[in-house]
């Protein structure tokens, strides 16, 4: 049956949106805690854990996202494990944000001055007591713009879990279309409800980084 | 007519009025320091010699070029204009004779083999003929100010404008770079410095300007107003330096 | 597990693989000169250019860098034809990775001129160049050099993100890799495979770039 594109279909979309949402935060939340770590090993004074990090970055940039969503896809059945499209989106996009989010942060890590790693360690802390307590509280303040920022990306690139068959809201886009026919206006109104959500992010990662540079 | 001009000229930045009714004339030949605290409105005057700054109200020529109309070409008045800046400014990308070398070929379309002469010829006046294939990074504060010289001394300027070129160098290397300007006030180049070099305006200058308050504020021969100055602004304006 | 792998059945579509390769390579080396043009046209009109189109060139690289590129062509391979304009997969595919990449240089072009500093400008004017000499000679090198790795790194995005177009049927070469999934039904090999040569892709990249890198800004061509 082809009918006519309508309000109802733009609250369709507008509820596929939780998913794009969605996807993003568990990828946020699972990426950021395997960044912290990645981005630990980064800069630890030990080579190896060093190689270990910047192979393990250097992969995940190298590599095209629709590569490492099909790879986990079709991966976990390979070990017998039937997932579904949302657990190999979700590990994908956790992948790619922790590799992401790793080199971020290295770099508001290594932007706190020698002398507070000095002093603090002249106070008798040791390594992870010095990063915990004196390096991590300055660094995060100067990685909160760049980390919103990087949402952007991410919420632009989770449509691609799309073309595994997670209904997020491009899927939902093409859904629509096929019922419709009606690609202009599907389409226009998807990168529309994308646009709101990464406007408001890109807004607030640029104001906030006005505020980190006032503030110095 | 003199070589530098300026009538009644007033510069105003927004509501900050930095130069009001600045009058000044400089002959060929002539040296002329000047001197004054910061803001008074020293540099803004020698910038707006050379057209970098437009000034509101006022007349300023330079070798018979009138600078502050509208349809001044002031590309080509810039090429009897040297200009030297506290920073030297040089062209980090570029090699000292490059550096030297490009205003010729680009703005003066000079062959390249005779632009190469003229560029080796005034870095050996400055005393650094070993650097002519150097990188400005790989030299002193001191050897950067003295390319910077050479680059503008190689158009073969009427007149040249220094911008406090000594203000930003290690005190050590001072003395190469005022050598070099002495070297050219004995060959008779028309200059206008701004400095904080006392000893050397009044030993090299003909002329020193006191300016204060945006306005020339005590004007005359160098020696003379350094050492009998006859206004108290100069008067506590040399002991704040001089102590 | 009792899964066995078998890469060895890919070896038989060898030419696809090429196939898709070079246009993978061909798409890519189009998109960075046409995204190069747009990116330096769009940040000339964002630093300098008069007030409307000023406007334009912001809505322009806003509105394409809060989108995603699937939808951006979905919108010029599903949309536009609607409106009489039609093109194949992979003119679409280049239109729409040229908009895209167009987008992104401009910023990174943009925030390249305002980095060069002003005192650097005002050197090249009292020596009398006048504006055109002054970013030809003084200008664009520094910007160049300062921007080079991050214009780099978008590159290297951009050659990845080719795998995108593969959605609306360009035979790239991760369109090929779904064909060869549904001839062989070997579908982690075709991805695991065909994702490492994208690796392998981006080392080249890297390599090419570092190379001229260093012939054009590190080698210094006096001596």
């Amino acid at each position: 049956m082809i009918r006519e594109f309508g309000f109802d279909d733009v609250l369709f979309l507008l509820l596929a949106a939780r998913w794009t949402i969605l996807l993003t935060l568990a990828a946020m939340a699972i990426g950021g805690a395997v960044a912290l770590v990645v981005a630990i090993l980064r800069i630890v004074p030990f080579r190896p854990a060093n190689w270990l990090a910047i192979g393990y970055i250097n992969l995940v940039q190298g590599t095209p996202i629709l590569g490492q969503l099909f790879i986990f896809f079709f991966g976990f059945s390979v070990f017998g494990w039937n997932v579904g499209a949302w657990t190999a989106a979700v590990t994908t996009f956790s992948i790619y944000a922790s590799a992401y989010l790793a080199e971020i942060w290295r770099g508001g890590l290594q932007s706190v001055p020698k002398t507070q790693w000095e002093s603090s360690a002249a106070l008798g802390l040791n390594y992870l007591q010095r990063l915990r307590y004196v390096i991590i509280p300055q660094a995060v303040r100067i990685n909160i713009p760049p980390t919103v920022g990087f949402l952007v990306q991410l919420v632009k690139n989770t449509s691609l879990a799309s073309v595994i068959g997670f209904v997020e809201l491009s899927r939902a886009g093409q859904m629509l279309n096929n019922a419709t026919f009606a690609p202009m206006a599907v389409y226009l109104t998807v990168a529309a409800i994308y646009f709101v959500i990464c406007f408001s992010l890109s807004r607030a990662s640029q104001r906030l980084e006005g505020r980190i540079h006032v503030a110095r | 007519m003199s070589l530098v001009e300026l009538d009644g000229v007033h510069k105003r930045f927004g509501n900050l009025e930095v130069l009001s009714d600045v009058n000044l004339s400089v002959e060929e030949g002539e040296i002329v320091a000047i001197i004054g605290r910061s803001g008074s409105g020293k540099s803004t005057m020698l910038r707006c010699i050379n057209g970098l700054e437009p000034v509101q109200q006022g007349r300023i020529t330079v070798d018979g070029t009138e600078v502050t109309t509208a349809k001044a070409d002031l590309n080509d008045l810039r090429q009897r204009v040297g200009m030297v800046f506290q920073s030297y400014n040089l062209f980090p990308h570029l090699s000292v004779e490059r550096n030297v070398t490009l205003a010729l070929k680009v703005v003066r379309k000079t062959p390249l083999a005779e632009a190469r002469d003229i560029a080796r010829e005034t870095i050996a006046k400055v005393g650094l003929a070993d650097k002519l294939n150097a990188y400005p990074d790989e030299l002193s504060g001191g050897q950067q100010q003295r390319v910077a010289i050479a680059r503008s001394l190689a158009m073969g300027p009427k007149v040249m404008l220094f911008d406090e070129i000594t203000s930003a160098l290690d005190p050590e290397l001072v003395g190469e770079v005022l050598r070099v300007l002495e070297a050219l006030a004995a060959d008779g180049m028309t200059m206008l410095l701004v400095t904080h070099e006392m000893k050397f305006a009044k030993t090299v200058g003909n002329r020193v300007v006191f300016m204060h308050h945006g306005r020339v504020h005590e004007a005359g021969d160098a020696r003379e107003t350094l050492e009998q100055p006859r206004t108290p602004e100069l008067t506590s304006f040399l002991n704040a330096v001089l102590h | 597990m009792n899964y066995s792998f078998r890469f060895s059945s890919l070896l038989a579509y060898r030419d696809e693989i090429i196939e898709g390769l070079l246009l993978t390579l061909q798409l890519s080396a189009a998109t960075i000169l046409i995204g190069l043009v747009i990116g330096v046209v769009i940040a000339a009109l964002r630093t300098g250019g008069p007030g409307p189109l000023r406007s334009i060139a912001t809505v322009y690289v806003e509105t394409i860098r809060n989108t995603p590129l699937l939808v951006q062509l979905f919108i010029i391979f599903f949309g536009l034809p609607s409106l009489g304009l039609r093109f194949t997969a992979n003119e679409a595919a280049l239109i729409g990775l040229s908009i895209n990449l167009g987008a992104y240089s401009a910023e990174i072009i943009r925030a390249g001129i305002e980095s060069v500093r002003k005192s650097q400008i005002e050197a090249g004017h009292a020596l009398g160049l006048n504006g055109y000499q002054v970013f030809r000679h003084v200008v664009l090198f520094q910007a160049l050099k300062a921007i080079y790795p991050a214009l780099t790194s978008q590159f290297i995005l951009l050659m990845l993100m080719t795998s995108i177009v593969s959605t609306i049927g360009a035979n790239e070469l991760f369109h090929q890799a779904s064909f060869i999934d549904s001839r062989t039904f070997r579908s982690f090999e075709v991805y695991t495979a065909i994702t490492l040569i994208y690796l392998g892709l981006t080392l080249l990249f890297r390599g090419v770039f570092a190379a001229i890198y260093w012939c054009v800004f590190v080698r210094r061509p006096a001596r």
